[in-house]
C-alpha cells in the first residue's frame, strides 16, 4: 500500500503550521504503511543560503564537531542544528557541493538525505507518529511539503529504504506503487552518471526524474517522459524548490485524492488524510486522472 | 419469518433516527449495531455523523432500514448490501457497495474506482462522477451515474444494467458478457467484444425504469446509446491462439 500526503499553501499565513498540518496528515494514513515514515519540508531560505540534511547511525559520534571541522573545510560560515538521528547544515550556497564532498570524507558513515536551498528531510523506521515527534516535525514551518509512509515491498525496511528520495538539489519524490523495470532503467542512469544509494525502485524514479531535470526539462516535462520510461504502477508526488507536482500511471489502481483551496492544494492516498484541513468540506475535491500530470508552483 | 405478535419495549430511539457519532462511536460498534437490527425491530431509521473518510461504514448491513451518512466515507462503504437504503452525503472511497445484493446506495458526491464492482443486485446511484472500473465484473446490480466514469468500466460485467448520463473512458465494457450499458455522452473507447447494439422499444422502456428508480426525470431513454457484447470471446478462437 503506502500512504502519500502532499501539501503546497497558497495562504502565507499557514506557514507556520505547515508542518503541524502535514505530520496529522501523515499519521491519519499510518495504517498504509507501517513499516517507515518521512517528510520533506520546503523552509524558509536567506538568500544565498543552502542546506544539507544529513543522517547518522551514530550521531554523538558524527555529529560532535562537525560544523567547525566543514566550516574549516570549507572555509566558510555553517550552522547545525541536530534533530536526532539527523541534522541540517546551513551554509552559502555556492559551497554546497564542497561540503557534501567534506562530509563524506569526514563523516563516512553519514548519509546525505538531501541538500538545496530550502529542502530539509527527515526520514527513519517506525511510525509516522514516533518519526514525527522524533523530528518535531509539528513545530516546522514552510510553503510546502511532501510525506510518505511505507509499506515495504521491492527493497529491505531501512532509513535509506525509507521515502521521500531527493537525488537533487530541492527535488524529491515519494511513490505509492512498485516499479517493474527499475533495475533496467538504474543500469542507464548509472551509465549517464546518476549515483544511487539503495536497490530500491522509487530512489530509481527520483533519479530519473533529476536527469531529465538536469537535462534541461521543467518539472512537467519531466513528469510526462516518466509516463512513457517507467513501468509499473505509480502514483508519484513530486516537490521541487517552487513547486508540486502528481502524476499517476496509466491503470491508477493506487489511489489519490486531491482537495484545492484559495489556501492550499492538498494531496492524500485517501480522503481521510484530508478530512481535518481547513475549509475542506468547501474545497474542490477529485481525484487526479490516469496519465495526467499536474503541479503547482509558487 | 414470523413475525412476534407481542409489543415491542418502546426506547426514546423509536421516534426518530438513531444517531451515530463516529468521533464519539468506533467503526466496530457501528456496524455491529446495525447488524444486529432484527426484521420486526423499530430502529429504521440511522444517522452516521462525522465518518471523515472512514473505511468499511455500514458494510454488511442485511435489514431493510435508511441509513443517512453525513460526510465523506473510505473504501467500501455499504458492502455486501442487502435490503438496506443508504445515502452518503458527500463523496465515497473505492469499492462502494462492493458485492451489493439488494436494497439501494446513493452517493451524492463522486465515487472512486470500482463502485458497485461485482453486485449481484440492488440500485447503485452515484450523483457525481465515478472514477475508473466503475462496475467491474457486476453480476446482476443496476448502478446509475450521472456524471462520468473513469476508464475500465463494467470490466467483465456478466448482467445487470450500467447507465452513464456524462461520457465514458477507455475501454469501456472489456470482455463483457451480458450486462447492458447505455452511454448518453462520449465513449473513449470500447473495450475488447464490447459493441454498440440498436437500442430497441424493450431497451427504452428498462432505461426509463431504470431513471425512474434513481429519481432521475430530466433526460430521456432516446439520448442514450446502448452497448454491450459482440459475444466473439465466448468460445476459443484458434485464428487467436497468436495472442496470447
Amino acid at each position: 500500500m503506502c500512504g502519500i500526503v502532499g501539501l503546497f499553501l497558497k495562504d502565507k499565513s499557514l506557514e507556520p503550521q505547515l508542518g503541524a498540518m502535514l505530520s496529522e496528515m501523515l499519521v491519519l494514513l499510518t495504517d498504509r504503511g507501517p513499516d517507515s515514515a518521512g517528510i520533506a519540508i520546503y523552509g524558509s531560505s536567506a538568500a544565498g543560503h543552502g542546506k544539507i540534511t544529513i543522517q547518522s547511525p551514530s550521531p554523538d559520534v558524527d555529529f560532535t564537531g562537525l560544523d567547525s571541522e566543514v566550516s574549516r573545510e570549507i572555509g566558510a560560515p555553517v550552522a547545525m542544528t541536530v534533530k536526532s538521528t539527523h541534522a541540517v547544515l546551513e551554509l552559502p550556497a555556492d559551497k554546497l557541493e564542497l561540503a557534501r564532498d567534506a562530509i563524506a570524507t569526514l563523516r563516512p558513515d553519514a548519509r546525505i538525505m538531501g541538500v538545496g536551498e530550502s529542502i530539509e528531510i527527515y526520514k527513519e523506521v517506525g511510525l509516522p507518529e514516533e518519526v514525527a515527534k522524533r523530528f518535531d516535525l509539528s513545530a516546522m514551518s514552510g510553503s510546502h511539503g511532501i510525506g510518505h509512509t511505507r509499506m515495504a515491498t521491492e527493497s529491505a525496511v531501512t532509513t535509506m529504504g525509507a521515502h521521500p528520495f531527493s537525488t537533487g538539489p530541492d527535488q524529491c519524490l515519494v511513490h505509492n506503487g512498485s516499479l517493474s523495470n527499475h533495475n533496467n532503467v538504474r543500469r542507464e542512469l548509472r551509465r549517464a552518471g546518476m549515483k544511487f544509494e539503495t536497490e530500491n525502485d522509487t530512489e530509481v524514479a527520483a533519479a530519473y526524474l533529476s536527469h531529465q531535470i538536469a537535462t534541461g526539462k521543467g518539472l512537467g516535462e519531466a513528469l510526462e517522459s516518466s509516463l512513457n520510461d517507467l513501468d509499473g504502477f505509480f502514483t508519484f508526488v513530486v516537490g521541487t524548490k517552487n513547486g508540486f507536482g502528481v502524476v499517476r500511471d496509466p491503470i491508477a489502481c493506487k489511489p489519490a485524492v486531491m482537495a484545492e483551496t484559495d489556501q492550499y492544494v492538498a494531496f492524500g492516498s485517501e480522503y481521510r488524510a484530508l478530512a481535518n484541513l481547513p475549509g475542506v468540506e468547501q474545497a474542490r475535491v477529485w481525484e487526479p486522472e490516469p496519465s495526467t500530470v499536474y503541479f503547482w508552483e509558487h | 419469518m414470523a413475525t412476534s405478535n407481542l409489543a415491542k419495549a418502546v426506547t426514546p430511539e423509536d421516534h426518530g433516527a438513531r444517531i451515530f457519532d463516529l468521533s464519539k462511536t468506533t467503526l466496530r460498534e457501528l456496524n455491529q449495531a446495525l447488524h444486529e437490527v432484527t426484521e420486526g425491530s423499530n430502529l429504521r431509521s440511522w444517522e452516521i455523523l462525522n465518518p471523515k473518510g472512514s473505511h468499511a461504514v455500514a458494510v454488511g448491513v442485511d435489514t431493510p432500514v435508511q441509513i443517512d451518512v453525513r460526510g465523506s466515507v473510505g473504501y467500501y462503504c455499504a458492502g455486501m448490501n442487502q435490503n438496506s437504503t443508504i445515502t452518503v452525503h458527500g463523496s465515497a472511497g473505492p469499492g462502494v457497495a462492493e458485492n451489493m445484493m439488494s436494497g439501494t446506495v446513493v452517493v451524492k458526491g463522486d465515487a472512486s474506482q470500482y463502485a458497485g464492482a461485482t453486485g449481484r443486485g440492488g440500485l447503485l446511484v452515484i450523483e457525481g462522477n465515478a472514477s475508473s472500473r466503475c462496475g467491474i465484473s457486476m453480476k446482476g446490480i443496476d448502478i446509475v451515474v450521472r456524471g462520468n466514469v473513469g476508464h475500465m468500466s463494467a470490466f467483465m460485467a456478466q448482467s445487470g444494467n450500467l447507465v452513464i448520463l456524462g461520457n465514458a473512458g477507455d475501454a469501456l465494457g472489456d470482455s463483457i458478457y451480458e450486462a447492458r450499458l447505455f452511454v448518453r455522452g462520449k465513449v473513449k473507447s470500447l473495450g475488447a467484444d464490447c459493441i454498440e447494439k440498436e437500442m430497441r422499444p424493450e431497451h427504452i422502456a428498462i432505461l426509463q425504469g431504470l431513471l425512474d428508480r434513481a429519481g432521475i426525470t430530466d433526460v430521456k431513454p432516446e439520448e442514450f446509446k446502448r452497448y454491450g457484447s459482440a459475444r466473439t470471446l465466448y468460445n476459443f478462437n484458434i485464428d487467436n491462439a497468436d495472442a496470447y
